[in-house]
């Protein structure tokens, strides 16, 4: 039987309630709202605005002069390229261990799995540590990197090692494998299948976790202390000389320039983030 | 092709594993070695010292404050940026992100900035005989805001995916919007929430960065046990260094036990 | 009795109620049936107190509960994904209501028993939700909505998430527990057959208004709007005016006010047969009218694609609705 509401009856209408009706019940009202802003501000939003304060505090001659003293500039360069140089590689190697970790199967993934987390629940200065232990002077492999560049570049490559794995991994298990097979039968080889179907699909999750892996290199100082050896203009990293800078000096206004920097570097990519994810969230919907 | 495939996926699980190998497997294998090659005596007498023990106990005490704190109140965010009816909401879910995109030593230099001697509050709190930074408060509140995300970030999206129908249920079956809470809203969320206090534990006892600064790293006083391993490292103890570190490398691998027994994103559980 | 009274729901950006009278009458099973987006899920939410209206007043049973919360309106509430209580049994669901209000244990166990009997889902008590079947839920939904004792039962889209078979299983079983507990339903559909089916009243809602209210067969018959007309069921445009496609009477001779057409295809659907018509006077690329004939008629006419004919609403029936 033909009726005027047939066209409609199969539409989606799940969740239709929750998105754009607000019911009296379980809504918050004002007061948790006005503890959450309370908390946020205290804890986060006023030791920042202490921070800007001071940056700007001498005016923006001695903010300027500070951010363009030659150390300051070769840690922010050097902080900037290296942690790039990381979040590329984490693109590359961190694709690789989500792929293998969701499409291969082999004794032990479940443990391999659960390790990936492990920069995340392990401390930083225990992660440089560590690296020390087998890349150090005493490596039993003979392998000394320590006081280098490469020394940054691992430590940095060993904390952000789950963020692209986690990010692409979920995605990769949704994938529909239809889609390859539907490649595989048109013809394309398995390399083919993987740049032209497979690839696209985990742009934006590759994106979106080489860009935090990125975000947290910029600001590491943990993990990077004691590899690095800290040696002004060649491994010092900017939050190394943030820190030598504060500890140095009673008004710390180069410190607080620098940092302002270093936030404002981080706070870019955290809106790129999220620009991103909504991009990404908005097709999915389509 | 058959054989192909299987070569590819094969060299592929080698370069995959290799690489996991270099950078995480066998470094921290072989700090757990470098640690018990003397055997566990020497580690005992290593992770007992007073200043270890006192290193230790401040450890958890800090995280003492700093969970239950970060888990109301992470609790509370979330629930005001999913259920809340206000405006800027955007803006709130930004500052609640931001302790992920500060470096650690920046946290730690903008506390100073507003609590030291020098800093915003600093003549008032000298004043009135309060000492924040370099003692046990400043290393608080530098915890707290650097672990702050982790039970908002967790809960939000556990939220967003029960929805609000079982909570209106709740209301028109008579229950108060606090009955509803306590009997609804947070079982329906507790994994999420338990996530999140697993992450922000590792987070308090791991920090380093922030409480650096804050801290003024007085032995037996105000130094937690990352700190503890940095000084051993810089007094050439590699050996004490290594223990402090695989009793923190204990507790992360603890961490990673639960974190995978609760991840809410893992399918088919109760 | 529920009186919803010149009600009017403002949100940001929409108009969702405008000025909404309602009378629905005690013990009656009362449906709200109009497209999506209509306002009929809105009114009910607003009658549960689930919603604030902008303004206007809703009165249950002689008291004005505009302002009291959800919880002290003695209302059950169903709702289109369940809403179950995914951590508790199905025990604890229907309880939970019991529990709130701090009834003995004895008599909540009773009362769950008997409940769960009724809905047909006795022995089932210790299960879960997520093992039960989408009816199954919505039964365990209604069960806990009931438990309550309410004056009022609420049911949005009840059976909008049901595969189409367990969908009239369920309406035809909610239409026999009505005639058992009789409490005042209030049951929200954009399915005019559910509609017809099981309520006694039905309001027909079209953009934040009621557009006719009454007894299903009187707004069948007697729709007050073409909108009306064409929600309750399917409709030909014949000559300006709404004609249901039964009532349209085809002849291969001439006769007093009767339309030339041609037949365009002549569907055969077991007893009914559908012939779609094309009338003369059709601007070209117009949609074709459809007739809805028994097989009897069909077989006498001996219709193929090709052939014209005749076609006119009974004499003495004036098409429903003459076009504004």
């Amino acid at each position: 039987m033909a009726t005027v509401a047939s066209s409609e009856r199969g539409a989606p209408v799940r969740r239709r309630a929750g998105v754009h009706r607000r019911a009296r019940a379980g809504g918050t009202g004002a007061l948790p709202m006005g503890v959450v802003t309370v908390w946020l501000s205290v804890i986060v939003l006023l030791p920042l605005a202490a921070l800007t304060a001071k940056s700007l505090g001498d005016g923006t001659g001695s903010f300027w002069h500070a951010v363009s003293s030659r150390a300051a500039v070769d840690a922010l360069a050097f902080t900037l390229v290296v942690s790039l140089i990381a979040a590329a590689i984490n693109a590359v190697t961190g694709t690789l261990v989500a792929w293998v970790l969701v499409r291969d199967d082999f004794r032990g993934k479940g443990v391999v799995n659960a390790l990936i987390d492990l920069p995340f629940a392990l401390p930083t200065i225990v992660a440089g540590l560590t690296l020390i232990a087998l890349y150090g002077q005493d490596s039993p492999v003979g392998i000394d990197v320590t006081y280098t560049r490469t020394a940054v570049l691992l430590a940095l490559l060993f904390v952000t090692l789950p963020f692209v794995v986690r990010s692409v991994q979920p995605v990769l298990i949704e994938l529909d494998r239809e889609m390859e097979e539907a490649s595989t039968s048109l013809g394309a080889t398995p390399g083919q299948t993987f740049r032209r179907i497979v690839l696209p699909n985990l742009r934006p999750a590759i994106l979106s976790g080489a860009a935090l892996s990125f975000a947290r290199a910029v600001g590491e100082f943990g993990s990077v202390v004691l590899i690095s050896g800290n040696v002004p203009f060649r491994t010092e990293v900017s939050s190394v000389y943030i820190f030598k800078l504060q500890e140095s000096s009673d008004s710390p206004v180069a410190a607080a320039a620098v940092s302002v920097v270093l936030l404002a570097v981080s706070l870019t990519v955290l809106v790129g983030i999220r620009v991103l994810e909504r991009r990404g969230g908005d097709r999915g919907h389509a | 092709m058959r054989e192909q495939s299987r070569t590819t996926r094969l060299g592929l699980r080698v370069l995959a594993l290799g690489y996991l190998a270099l950078l995480l497997g066998i470094p921290v294998g072989l700090v757990l070695y470098r640690t018990f090659e003397h055997g566990a005596g020497a580690v005992w007498s290593s992770v007992t010292t007073p200043a270890a023990i006192h290193a230790f106990q401040l450890t958890l005490e800090i995280a003492a404050i700093a969970v239950p704190l970060n888990t109301v109140l992470g609790v509370l965010t979330a629930l005001v940026l999913v259920r809340g009816r206000v405006r800027g909401k955007p803006v709130l879910e930004a500052i609640v992100d931001l302790p992920f995109a500060i470096s650690p030593v920046v946290v730690g230099l903008s506390l100073v900035l507003v609590y030291g001697r020098t800093g915003w509050l600093g003549p008032w709190l000298t004043d009135h005989g309060i000492q924040i930074i370099f003692s046990l408060p400043g290393m608080v509140i530098a915890t707290v805001f650097v672990s702050l995300p982790f039970v908002a970030r967790e809960v939000t999206p556990v939220l967003r995916e029960i929805g609000d129908e079982q909570e209106q249920a709740a209301a028109t079956l008579g229950a108060s919007s606090w009955q509803a809470f306590w009997r609804i809203t947070l079982p329906a969320i507790r994994w999420g929430v338990a996530y999140g206090v697993v992450l922000t534990v590792a987070r308090c006892i791991g920090e380093f960065g922030a409480v650096s600064v804050v801290s003024g790293k007085v032995a037996g006083e105000s130094e937690t046990l990352t700190l503890l391993v940095e000084k051993r490292f810089g007094n050439f103890d590699l050996a004490g260094a290594y223990a402090a570190s695989a009793l923190l490398a204990l507790i992360a691998l603890a961490t990673l036990l639960l974190m995978t027994r609760l991840n809410p994103r893992k399918e088919g559980r109760p | 009795m529920i009186t919803v009274e010149s009600v009017d729901k403002h949100y940001e950006d929409f108009h969702a109620l405008r000025g909404v009278d309602l009378e629905i009458a005690s013990g009656s099973l009362t449906a709200l049936l109009g497209p999506s987006g209509s306002g009929k899920s809105t009114l009910l939410r607003v009658i549960a107190g689930l919603e604030v209206p902008s303004s206007g007043r809703v009165i249950l049973d002689g008291e004005d509960v505009t302002n009291l919360a959800p919880q002290q309106r003695g209302i059950g509430f169903v709702f289109q994904h369940y809403a179950a209580f995914e951590h508790m049994s199905v025990r604890d669901n229907v309880a939970f209501g019991l529990k709130i209000r701090r009834r003995p244990k004895a008599e909540v166990k009773e009362k769950v028993d008997e409940l769960l009997r009724v809905v047909g889902l006795d022995g089932y008590q210790q299960r879960y939700p997520s093992q039960l079947s989408g009816g199954q839920r919505q039964r365990m939904a209604l069960a806990r909505a009931l438990a309550i004792e309410p004056a009022v039962l609420l049911l949005d889209e009840p059976f909008g998430a049901l595969d189409a078979k367990v969908r009239a299983e369920l309406r035809t079983w909610l239409r026999r527990l009505h005639d058992e507990v009789h409490v005042t339903t209030v049951l929200v559909t954009h399915d005019q057959e559910e509609a017809l089916d099981v309520a006694d009243t039905i309001a027909v809602m079209d953009a934040g208004q009621i557009a006719q209210a009454g007894r299903p067969r009187d707004l069948y018959d007697a729709p007050a709007s073409e909108f009306v007309m064409s929600f309750l069921g399917p409709v030909a445009r014949l000559g300006g005016g709404l004609v249901r496609p039964h009532d349209l009477d085809l002849s291969l001779e001439h006769r007093e006010g009767a339309t030339e057409a041609q037949v365009q295809r002549v569907v055969h659907l077991g007893f009914e047969v559908r012939v779609e018509l094309l009338p003369a006077d059709a601007p070209a690329g117009a949609e074709p009218v459809v007739a809805q004939i028994t097989r009897a008629e069909a077989e006498t006419l001996e219709l193929q694609a090709g052939d014209i004919v005749w076609v006119r609403a009974p004499l003495g029936q004036v098409p429903g609705v003459v076009a504004a």
